[in-house]
This record gives C-alpha cells, structure tokens and sequence, in this order.
C-alpha cells in the first residue's frame, strides 16, 4: 500500500520493537480499565484452546478448530470490541487446565463470567459443576435438577452452546442410555475428557 | 478550491467492529513507521503507545466505514504536535534553521538511511507531516488533508515541497542524485 518512492523510504522497525509496544500496551489497557477482553490460546490433548477473560473471570473457552477469528468476532460483538492478546490475565486459567489434564486437578478454582448465557441455558450451565469429576449425568438427569424435566432437548442446547466447556463440565452430560452423546469439541474430545477422569 | 476537507468514509470497514487484537496488528508496524518517521525514535514510541491506547479508549464509538489507518494516523497527528510544540518551547532549533542538526533521533538503525532521517526531521513540520502521510502512511491526500485541515492540493504541495528538499539537499551534500 505505500508507495515506495527513493527519497522518502520507510523507517525500519524490528519484531521486537513493536512486541515490546505491544507489552506495553497491554499494561497500560489494564491498568486503564480499558483491556475489557484478554484472551490466550492453549495446547492440550483435545487441541488448541481459546481462553478469554474479562475483568470479571473467565468469560469464555473454545475449541480451535477452526482458527480464532470468528470466536474473537463473537466476543468483540457480544462482550466488547476492547480485546486484546493478553495471557497474563489468563495465568490462573491456564494453569488449572494443564494440571488437570495431567489428571493433577478435579475441580476449577476460577472466577467465571457467565455473561455470555442467559435464561435457562444460564441455570443448566450453573448447575453442570454439580456433577462430580470423573462422573456423568443424562441430558434427563440434568433437565430435572434445573427444575424443569421435560426440556431434555434444551439441555442439549445449553451443553452445546456453553461458553466455558471444560472448565463447565458440559462433557459429563451423556445420553440415558450411556452413549456419549453430542459434544461441542466433538464426540473425540468428549470421549478423552471422560477417560482422562475415569483413569485418574 | 473544492477539494474536499474530509473523506473519512471509505470502505475500509463495513459492519461490526473486528476485535483490537486486529487493529493493533494490521496497523501498528505502519503507524510506528510514521512516528518514527516524524519524530525520531524514542519519541516515536511515546507517540506509538499513546496513540494506540487513545484508539483503545475511543473504539467502542468509532463510526461504521472509518478508514482506520486515517483514524491512527490522525490520533498520532495529535500526539506527534504536542512532542513538536514541547521541542519548540525548548530552545532548540527546528523548523527556523533547517539545515542544522535535527533535534529528534533519526529513525534509522545505523544504516545508510539515519542522514536521510536527519533531514527528514529538518524539514517544516507540515511538509515533514504531509510527506510521511503519504510516503510511509500510504495515505491518499485527501486524508492527510482532513488531518492536517488543509485542501488536498496543499497537502499534496506540501509533501512535494518538503521531497524536492530532500532531494535537492541529498544532492548538494553527496554530490550525487538519489
């Protein structure tokens, strides 16, 4: 786009001058309150993690499948186009998910921010911590202690569009007649979560 | 003249804000080659830091269809006018004895380029402003115009203006056309 022009060239910048801007502007964005969303990506067994943070806790975790931009676009929309890649604010985060995939942590000790789940979905999602590591629950199951029985299907909604799956155990939700069931990192990463917490 | 003063509306961007992950890595080499350009190093990365989390701050509200780069580049206009106007209060020259020592770091890394930077910072502050817009910004006159609050055409003359001087003093102290 600029027009290269012998008397005028552009000044050389390195990789490492602008990393360090951007580290800077990182900490001036949080200690400004204007760093709404930090955000992270994570290896693990079940493939790369989206892991995003506002001020409030961990608003929401992602599978990677297909590249980070349309998840960042969702939250820039719903939540605020303030986001910038920041790990630090998803330390805590990042470190719980390791140990427990190394079989090392049963329960997540994490501020969340449930704000991207509202209604019913939201009471499904709070309830999904209620069942216990290394356990599983039916759709059914969970459609009664949400306090209503008969919105089988609608816990299925609430698990497939849970912002914070694995970190909200929406993979210990299986079908009543113990097939695994859908899941939103596909039926793969379902079946290496629950094996991971059966053999620990 | 009936140029236009400001066309801040091109379609550089339609539609909901992408994330400032986006902005901050589209964007930023070419904004801190402009504040480089135009005000040496360590300046530059006050203005770099500055600009981009006044961006940050003022985002949420930017109008659909704003030329972003033209935004940037206008945010660190501002900031690149305080660094100048602070230099000025201080007694060193700049725009009155332009053929002196520059009073802001050259840009360059020690290549061949730091004399050009010299002089680039030597020129009068609106040529220097107009021809980084245009030559490191890429910007088209009509933006440099809506930031600088001229017409296009004297955008457009300052940056030629302000590259005939570079060129004429390239040639003089090397004896030699660029």
């Amino acid at each position: 786009m600029t027009t290269p022009d012998p008397v005028v060239p552009a000044p050389p910048i390195s990789s490492g001058d602008l990393a360090w801007l951007r580290e800077r502007l990182i900490l001036d964005a949080d200690s400004a309150g204007l760093l709404d969303v930090a955000y992270r990506t994570l290896d693990t067994p079940v493939g790369a993690l989206l892991l995003a943070a506002t001020t409030e806790g961990l608003v929401r975790v992602a599978y990677l499948t297909d590249g980070p931009d349309d998840i960042l676009a969702d939250l820039a929309e719903r939540v605020s186009p303030r986001i910038l890649e920041a790990p630090h604010r998803l330390d805590a985060a990042a470190t719980q998910l390791d140990e427990y995939f190394r079989g090392r942590r049963v329960t997540f000790d994490l501020a969340l921010d449930l704000r991207l789940t509202t209604g019913f979905r939201r009471d499904v999602i709070a309830h999904l911590p209620d069942i216990e590591y290394g356990h599983t629950a039916s759709y059914a199951q969970v459609a009664a202690s949400a306090g209503s029985p008969r919105a089988v299907r609608a816990v299925g909604t609430a698990c497939a569009k849970n912002p914070l799956p694995v970190v909200v155990p929406c993979h210990r939700v299986v079908r009543s007649d113990g097939s695994i069931g859908q899941y939103v990192g596909g039926i793969d990463a379902k079946r290496i979560l629950l094996d991971l917490e059966t053999v620990a | 003249m009936a140029a236009p003063r400001r066309e801040r509306r091109s379609p550089a961007r339609a539609g909901p804000l992408p994330p400032f992950e986006h902005i901050v890595v589209v964007h930023g080499p070419t904004v801190l080659r402009v504040c480089r350009a135009l005000l040496g190093r360590v300046d530059a990365d006050d203005a770099w830091s500055e600009t981009f989390l006044s961006a940050l701050r003022a985002y949420p509200d930017l109008a659909p269809g704003t030329n972003l780069e033209a935004w940037l580049v206008t945010i660190a206009h501002r900031k690149a006018i305080d660094v100048h106007r602070a230099h000025r209060r201080n007694p060193i020259p700049t725009d009155t004895l332009p053929d002196r020592a520059a009073t802001t770091a050259p840009p360059g890394d020690g290549d061949g380029d730091d004399e050009l930077w010299t002089r680039v910072a030597a020129l009068p502050f609106m040529q220097r402003a107009a021809l980084v817009y245009h030559y490191v910004g890429g910007l088209p006159y009509t933006e440099i115009a809506g930031i600088l609050g001229n017409s296009a055409a004297a955008a457009r003359r300052a940056a030629a203006d302000g590259r005939a001087a570079l060129r004429r003093r390239y040639s003089v102290d090397t004896g030699s056309a660029p």
